[in-house]
């Protein structure tokens, strides 16, 4: 089998098609394209013109706040696909997508996606499945975002991990409180950027300074 | 005075490059194959590289201090 064959074969949409024309058939319709570092692949709130598999690099998938905030909600590497939901909902591009490094993606046009369903119905039975995954990790983030107190978990973490500078104490990455907050390392960052906003802490490049102590504990609240 | 910078993880690092290239200030280069890291000013603690890494083999961690009142 080519490198396309074996490629798609490898991927959640395809795994199930063991034979080789199959394969070769739906590369008919698969183009590639060449992204380069920072190039924006797909814009959020445009209509989605293909669905996107990335065979090398690695692709941001990410919404922009009306003040130009940046809420990251994945990274796709070989292998992975993104744009499924809008090309599968007809709705419009949920997230960008930006090239983090340069980056090879294979892309399949929409309208192709819809032949190659009718042509090769094992694929809508993968399409299920990979949209179950998706609808089953955004479960979880939504469960993180409306029951759990992120932000006072945060606090308290900082809180109890704070030292005066001069000692040794134990430092902290955001996929560390991330785990100790028992949620994403996205939902920390949005955690700390708004505690930032809010003057309670202040972040200098690898240091955290807790601006107002009491107000934190605040937030900690029975936390702490 | 030494410049804290990210740190790697050589155990799970792969050599994969993404963070080399993703890097804005050029504190992350391939030596023979393996990544190193070298001190540098311009480095702003952006987390690109460690959120890059598929293999959280790079770290930028926090320091927490508390403010002097």
């Amino acid at each position: 089998m080519s490198n396309l064959t074996d490629f798609l074969q490898s991927t959640p949409y395809f795994n199930n098609l063991a034979g080789k024309n199959e394969l070769e058939g739906i590369g008919r319709y698969v183009l590639e394209k060449k992204a380069e570092k920072g190039d924006l692949i797909v814009a959020e709130g445009e209509h989605p013109t293909a669905l996107y598999f990335v065979v090398s690099g690695a692709i941001k998938l990410f919404k922009t706040s009306p003040e130009g905030k940046e809420q990251i909600f994945g990274i796709v590497y070989g292998g992975g696909t993104f744009n499924d939901v809008a090309v599968f909902d007809g709705g419009r591009n949920p997230v960008s997508a930006q090239a983090m490094v340069a980056s090879t993606l294979y892309s399949i046009r929409k309208s192709d996606i819809e032949i190659i369903i009718k042509e090769h119905p094992g694929v809508a039975v993968n399409v299920g499945k990979v949209l179950a995954g998706q609808v089953r990790q955004l479960g979880g983030l939504v469960e993180d975002l409306s029951f759990k107190n992120v932000m006072a978990r945060v606090a308290k973490i900082l809180i109890e991990n704070s030292g005066d500078g001069y000692g040794r104490q134990h430092r902290l990455t955001q996929q560390d409180m991330a785990a100790m907050a028992g949620t994403a390392r996205e939902v920390v960052g949005r955690s700390l950027k708004s505690l930032e906003d809010d003057g309670v802490i202040k972040i200098e490049r690898h240091r955290i300074i807790i601006k107002d102590i009491d107000v934190l504990r605040d937030i900690a609240g029975a936390n702490v | 005075m030494a410049i804290e910078m990210p740190k790697i993880d050589h155990d799970k690092c792969d050599c994969c490059g993404l963070c080399v290239e993703v890097c804005r200030c050029g504190a992350l280069v391939l030596v023979n194959g393996v990544v190193t890291i070298i001190e540098s000013k311009l480095c702003g603690w952006c987390l690109q590289c460690e959120i890059i890494c598929p293999r959280d083999a790079i770290s930028c961690p926090y320091e927490i201090v508390v403010e002097k009142r």
